[in-house]
């Protein structure tokens, strides 16, 4: 790991982990996760449900349940900045300003009974100190900016009077008006019909790059990864257990959960002429964070699973040039490919 | 193929709800949600329904099954209209059509244990008390890929494919010839679809029942499917064999409809989204074809005229102005 961070890195994450008290015992949610975003990338990051991908999210906004949850380790340093180090007031200001969130569902994160504009007025005016005839004007030249027709009538409209591509956009625009250095987006589009999505994330990508934000794409959908990251880390169980730029993971994944999970995938071009053969399911489910297995936690499900995969667990490590993988067979499985 | 007589034909099936508004609570505007759609399908065959939300997918599937009353249209199951039958002169039939929908969370009750879950409509229809009936669970339970003790277990203790193979249980036990299948898999994921999705088929091979089967999500509707509708604001716009229908769409909608899906495959990365805007409102659908307003390739004649389905090659109809009414070839 390098000590010293590229000047053109946004954000910086060190071996974070976030753990959950609960009655049935402690989660390890986020488990020793490091990763780094640079400006104007985009890094997504993979995996099913509970695989700490959205808690990642919340622990680099800090905004964790505490109790039960709490950040236990690490550091997530934005612009020099270690996040974990400031106190409420501090962190306060660097929500909505230099980090911004969208979420998967507009409609339970826009407030009903406050009209767009004011929403957008209301992240502007708590970071600067503008007018707000100056803060209504930068409204409407956001959602001009997100591509809503007729801003000026759309500013004055509640959530409710928006179609749902309209309101993540709307949602697109309010995260984007203090221009972040950050943006992490958390499945923007998996509430979004597919035609939409393609809409959104061609907006998303287009923004990011104009205006030179990193972004972090936390999504399920592999297709989504494909079409807009640069870089992926995959999660399984609280952990890292895969990152490489995305050409490099498409190509070759080298964990077997990522393989597995490609494998799985019913793909609409690969309609050859035995498209009606079975998918490659990955049986068992994901393991309960309270009751992991000693070994690596994939090792139940993994077909490529040896007696070592059982008693311990595989370090991450550079199995190929910016490719690492934390698997005990990851190096067979690159020399094969 | 020999000429049979499909298990399911519907005609022009309608299904209008008003809308209403003001003191008095009149009647303001129709949605149109369902308007005019026709299809037929045969015993071991799965037709899937694609289109974006409000397209009236999943209304089709209800009007199919009566859980929704039609508002005009014919539902002929093994040739026996069933849309004009009373309550009590439909529930013969109810035998042979089930369903399963998405949210196995919300569509299990928490308080019944999986084997009566599982053993109610046997006890409904009168078909197996006892330990007959506890019988027959356990053979469903193994068809499903459940351990029979599990029987006695309750909803909150499965995951969310165990739950769904409960409700595939369930829908099995009257051994229907028609299972509607209502975003089955969307709520799972990625890695547990897959073992659903194998399970659907696997049983289909083994009983040969039809499947209904409806989704948002291209991929598994092609994976499942053997014929494919898609559908646009309550209409069918075009249907066809699945092969012929992705590797030839004819309406622009269902072009766009497949170019927007992101693939995974970042060699194949998209420019542009095909189109813009959003779905109109069913309650004052455009004139004409309903996708004009969206559609690149519009004519002052779709504006006006209302296209039908039209056939545009070997078992594949489209309704579009283009091309003398065979759509737009690529």
């Amino acid at each position: 790991m390098s000590e010293a961070i590229p000047a053109e890195t946004v954000l910086d994450v060190r071996n974070l982990q976030t753990v959950f008290f609960t009655n049935s015992g402690l989660f390890r949610a986020v488990d020793n996760v490091s990763f780094s975003v640079r400006r104007g990338e985009t890094l997504a990051i993979v995996g099913e449900s509970g695989c700490g991908k959205s808690v990642s999210a919340l622990s680099i906004m800090r905004l964790v349940p505490d109790p039960p949850g709490r950040i236990v380790g690490g550091s997530v340093t934005l612009e020099g900045t270690d996040l974990l180090k400031l106190d409420d007031a501090a962190m306060r200001g660097i929500r909505g300003n230099r980090i911004s969130m969208i979420f998967q569902e507009p409609m339970t994160s826009l407030n009903p009974v406050m009209r767009i504009g004011d929403q957008i007025i209301e992240a502007v005016r708590l970071h600067q100190k503008v007018s707000s005839k100056e803060a209504w004007k930068q409204a409407v030249d956001m959602l001009r900016l997100v591509r809503i027709p007729e801003p000026e009538r759309r500013a004055q409209e509640y959530p409710h009077q928006l179609s749902g591509g309209m309101r993540q956009r709307a949602m697109i625009a309010m995260a984007l008006a203090c221009r972040p250095a950050l943006l992490i987006a958390d499945e923007p589009t998996t509430a979004l019909d597919v035609t939409i999505q393609a809409q959104i994330l061609a907006l998303i990508v287009d923004l990011q790059q104009r205006l030179g934000t990193g972004l972090i794409l936390i999504t399920h959908d592999l297709g989504v990864v494909a079409q807009t990251a640069q870089r992926v880390i995959v999660m399984y169980a609280g952990k890292k257990v895969e990152e490489a730029t995305v050409e490099a993971l498409f190509e070759t994944p080298l964990h077997p959960y990522t393989s597995g999970l490609m494998a799985s995938m019913p793909a609409v071009i690969a309609l050859g002429a035995e498209s009606d053969a079975r998918l490659n399911e990955i049986p068992g489910m994901v393991p309960s964070l309270t009751n992991l297995p000693p070994g690596c936690a994939f090792a139940p499900r993994c077909k490529l699973a040896i007696d070592r995969c059982r008693q311990e667990y595989p370090p991450l490590s550079e199995v190929k040039p910016n490719h690492w993988a934390a698997c005990w067979r990851a190096g067979e499985i690159a020399g094969a490919s | 193929m020999t000429e049979q007589r499909p298990l399911l034909e519907v005609t022009d099936l309608v299904k209008h709800y008003a809308v209403r508004g003001g003191v008095l609570r009149r009647q303001v505007g129709t949605v149109h949600a369902v308007d005019g759609v026709s299809f037929a399908l045969s015993a071991g065959e799965t037709l899937g329904l694609v289109g974006e939300s409000g397209c009236g997918k999943s209304t089709v599937a209800r009007t199919v099954l009566r859980l929704v009353e039609p508002t005009s249209g014919a539902i002929k199951l093994d040739g026996e209209d069933i849309a004009p039958l009373s309550k009590t002169a439909l529930r013969p039939y109810r035998r042979s059509m089930q369903i399963v929908f998405q949210d196995p969370f919300a569509s299990l009750n928490p308080r019944m244990t999986a084997g009566d879950i599982v053993g109610e409509p046997l006890s409904v229809h009168g078909i197996a008390t006892g330990a007959k009936k506890q019988e027959r669970v356990a053979e469903l339970f193994q068809q499903v890929g459940l351990r029979p003790d599990q029987m006695k277990n309750f909803p909150h203790q499965f995951s969310g494919g165990q739950r769904q193979r409960i409700c595939i249980a369930r829908a099995l036990s009257l051994g229907p010839r028609l299972i509607v299948c209502d975003e089955p898999v969307s709520a799972l994921d990625v890695s547990i679809q897959a073992q659903v999705i194998n399970l659907l088929i696997d049983l289909q091979r083994k009983q040969n029942f039809s499947y209904l089967f409806i989704a948002h999500d291209l991929a598994v509707v092609a994976h499942i499917s053997h014929r494919v509708a898609v559908m646009y604001l309550g209409r069918i716009v075009e249907i066809a064999d699945k092969h012929e229908l992705f590797a030839n769409p004819r309406h622009p909608y269902t072009q766009a409809l497949l170019a927007s899906v992101p693939i995974a495959d970042p060699k194949a990365r998209r420019t542009a989204p095909l189109i813009d805007g959003d779905v109109p409102s069913p309650i004052n659908p455009p004139s004409g074809c309903a996708f004009h307003t969206r559609c690149r390739y519009a004519m002052d004649r779709c504006k006006t005229e209302r296209p039908a389905l039209q056939a545009a090659g070997t078992a594949h109809q489209v309704a579009c102005w283009l091309n003398d009414g065979t759509g737009r070839s690529e």
